[in-house]
């Protein structure tokens, strides 16, 4: 007999399974789409936020009921915890898709310097790989694996600082590109918060795994005072 | 533990009264075991075949038996039971199940009036309502006086011992959609059924050795009965007259008709125990 | 709820004990294929209210209803009151198989008492009903033990098969968990959601979580007045009385 509240659980999952691979998709058409300036692309991206937006309402839902009418406790009310909390990181990482999509309108019709755009694709596939890892980590509540995805943030700064400095040289020297070279900025930062979004989705699986905190470094933080 | 003073005082009152409730069934027991022995040991060996196949012998004659006192007590004892046992155990249902406004309470305080009255009472009433109208003793008239004295008995054990039985049977019964009666009979009554067994041995243990009213309605008969309204011989009356008579002879003949008698009533009620047995604990009664 | 079918339905029903009223004009209807949960404090009349829709309360000395109860639109007073609980059963708190019969027995005797003859047919309803009370497995080899050998948990899902032999529309069930141990309470929860869709199912329990957890309606009730009735996700979630909010969270009560 499989407990009722066991398939609940279940459905919250699968739910939050497929939200997370819309949001890849997302993320990964978006991308083509700046780099193959591919408009029809980006504006498919676009449409389909309200995808994902539903999702995050259905799923919203779906916790409350949850915790107001089954009392759950331990893992399960870990899992449902950080439910939450990725339902809001995955709607977040579907908005940046869209911010990806409309740079990549902006771009559609202008010369990319080559370079930065090396960054971008290198960046973009760290990027995209931390989220594959991530949620994989979530569907089989891997700690290790979302401890391997956290450590990979580093990275992605490095590639946003990186670019950001590049693509100030090619303004300066060069300021006919200097409309593409912000909006591949802006590219460059949405793909950042991505990234970290993407962390915490790892931090939070790992709160469900082991029940340990390890967002903010948590094992150094202290209040004034108090016992840590 | 310290043995103090008081500590004494408190274990020798303990000994004290543990030591009189001992006295007291012993005391409480000499009598029983008084009869015991006095019956097995006068009656025992007056006992013998043509104690229970012979006709008593004219006077003087020794020898001969007690069989039709034997078959007149399980007659009277047999026909009462079946007049006294149906209004009883129908009184005590009553009384448990409805008995509970003024009618009940009625009913209750005449039932146990009833069971106080002397059963020499009984008797002459008996004789009265049967005997004169019909102008001769009989069987009948004797197996009613004993159906009478047995109904207060019964009622109020079985009314006791289905109260017994807790409410949410009758409850779980109901909510299934059973009739009240089907409730009451099949449920409510089995679950009882041992108590109300017991009830019933007490009263016929009780009629079983009743003298005084068969005095005045089955009288007593030395012969073989024919019919049922004529006088028939019981045990109790045969052992109240051979026991004050002169004769050796019939004296142990009287213990013997105690012996059988007390070992009859010893035997019907392991059978009955026997009979209604369940095969499953009642696990609150 | 308006668009749904009522299996029952009270309008204005008072409940007394002799000259005590219990219940204060009780309106409610319950929908079919629903659970519905009544929850309050102690006193509240939440048993009686449960017993007077199988029309037990009137088995008690002084026991009164006015008002009218409908069971699919009719009124169960101008039935016969055996009819009636034939079709609503009820399980109890104090789990009482009835102790001089077997495990067989007890689950059959709704049918052998009500005159059904048909070995076969009654053996098929037996192990038909034990399927559905989930305690089939446990006892299939040994129908003929007592009633009463069973753990506390076993013998509530016997009450529960005895009651489904009979074939009730209705199951209402007082607190039926409230003496049994958490992992028994659990295992009835499960069944009270296994047979949701083919019975109504009115359940008075006096822990507030487990009403969340099994049902779809809940009524609160307070010294014999409902107070509030609804849908449970919006009583445990947005109350919209004060006082259901307050004994929700365990401000009073």
């Amino acid at each position: 007999m499989v407990r009722h509240f066991e398939q609940e659980l279940q459905n919250l999952r699968s739910m939050l399974i497929k939200m997370g691979s819309i949001a890849e998709v997302s993320i990964e058409r978006a991308i083509e789409a700046v780099l193959t300036q591919n408009r029809e692309l980006a504006q498919s991206v676009i449409d389909d936020d309200n995808q994902i937006n539903s999702y995050e309402i259905v799923i919203d839902n779906a916790i409350i009921d949850l915790l107001a009418l089954q009392q759950p406790v331990a893992s399960d009310l870990r899992l449902i915890l950080a439910a939450a909390k990725i339902n809001n990181d995955l709607e977040r990482i579907g908005d940046h898709a869209v911010n990806l999509a409309e740079s990549a309108l902006n771009l559609s019709n202008k010369e990319l310097p080559p370079a930065p755009v090396q960054d971008i694709i290198a960046m973009c596939t760290v990027t995209r790989k931390m989220l594959s890892d991530a949620l994989d980590s979530f569907i089989h509540v891997d700690a290790v694996m979302g401890e391997s995805v956290v450590l990979l943030d580093d990275t992605i700064d490095d590639f946003n600082r990186k670019l950001s400095k590049d693509l100030l040289d090619i303004m300066r020297s060069d300021p006919a590109l200097i409309e593409q070279s912000l909006e591949l900025v802006r590219v460059s930062k949405n793909l950042e918060r991505v990234a970290d979004l993407t962390t915490n989705i790892a931090e939070e699986v790992v709160f469900v795994a082991k029940a340990k905190v390890i967002k903010h470094h948590a094992s150094q933080l202290s209040l004034e005072g108090s016992a840590s | 533990m310290k043995r103090t003073g008081y500590f004494l005082y408190r274990t020798s009152k303990n000994y004290f009264f543990y030591g009189m409730c001992v006295v007291g069934t012993l005391i409480a027991l000499v009598p029983l075991y008084l009869i015991l022995y006095h019956t097995l040991a006068l009656g025992l060996p007056a006992l013998n075949w043509n104690f229970f196949t012979q006709m008593p012998k004219p006077v003087g004659e020794p020898g001969g038996g007690l069989a039709n006192a034997i078959a007149g007590t399980l007659i009277l004892v047999g026909l009462g039971a079946c007049i006294g046992l149906p209004v009883g155990i129908l009184a005590g249902i009553y009384l448990s199940e409805f008995g509970n406004g003024i009618f009940g309470t009625i009913v209750r305080f005449l039932t146990d009036v009833l069971n106080g009255v002397p059963s020499i009472v009984t008797g002459v009433v008996a004789y009265t309502l049967i005997v004169i109208p019909t102008r001769h003793f009989s069987a009948y008239a004797g197996a009613v006086a004993l159906g009478i004295l047995m109904v207060p008995t019964i009622t109020r054990t079985t009314e006791e011992m289905l109260r017994m039985v807790p409410t949410m049977y009758r409850e779980a019964a109901l909510a299934l959609g059973i009739s009240q009666w089907k409730m009451t009979l099949r449920i409510v009554v089995k679950t009882a059924s041992g108590g109300i067994v017991t009830g019933i041995m007490l009263a016929i243990a009780r009629i079983a050795g009743e003298t005084a009213p068969l005095l005045f309605t089955a009288l007593n008969n030395r012969f073989w009965h024919t019919t049922l309204d004529q006088p028939i011989a019981s045990l109790t009356v045969f052992i109240y007259n051979y026991g004050v008579s002169p004769f050796e002879d019939w004296i142990a003949q009287a213990w013997a008709g105690a012996l059988v008698l007390i070992s009859l009533i010893l035997i019907l009620s392991i059978a009955m125990r026997f009979a209604t047995r369940s095969k499953y604990q009642a696990s609150s009664l | 709820m308006t668009d749904l079918k009522m299996k029952i339905t009270t309008e204005n029903v008072h409940a007394f004990f002799g000259t005590n009223e219990a219940l204060k004009g009780i309106s409610v209807s319950i929908p079919e294929h629903s659970v519905v949960a009544i929850i309050g404090p102690s006193g509240c009349g939440k048993s009686t209210f449960l017993r007077a829709l199988n029309r037990m309360h009137e088995t008690v000395p002084g026991g009164k209803i006015t008002g009218t109860i409908l069971l699919d639109g009719a009124d169960i007073y101008a039935m016969d009151a055996v009819t009636v609980r034939k079709r609503v059963g009820m399980v109890f708190q104090k789990p009482n198989p009835f102790p001089t019969m077997s495990i067989f027995d007890n689950v059959a005797a709704g049918l052998t008492m009500n005159g059904i003859r048909d070995r076969k047919l009654v053996k098929e309803i037996v192990e038909e009903s034990l399927h559905k009370a989930a305690l089939w497995d446990e006892v299939k080899d040994n129908l003929g033990k007592s009633g009463v050998s069973l753990s506390g948990g076993q013998q509530q899902r016997l009450c529960i098969a005895r009651s489904l032999a009979v074939n009730p529309e209705v199951i209402l069930m007082d607190e039926p968990a409230s003496a049994l141990d958490p992992i028994s309470t659990a295992k009835i929860e499960e069944l009270i959601y296994e047979l949701k869709p083919h019975y109504t199912i009115v359940i008075v329990t006096h822990n507030m979580q487990q009403a969340a957890r099994v049902s779809d309606y809940t009524a609160f009730f307070y010294i014999g007045t409902l107070v509030e009735y609804g849908i449970t996700k919006k009583i445990f979630t947005m109350p919209e009385k004060k006082q259901t909010e307050d004994y929700i969270t365990g401000r009073f009560g």
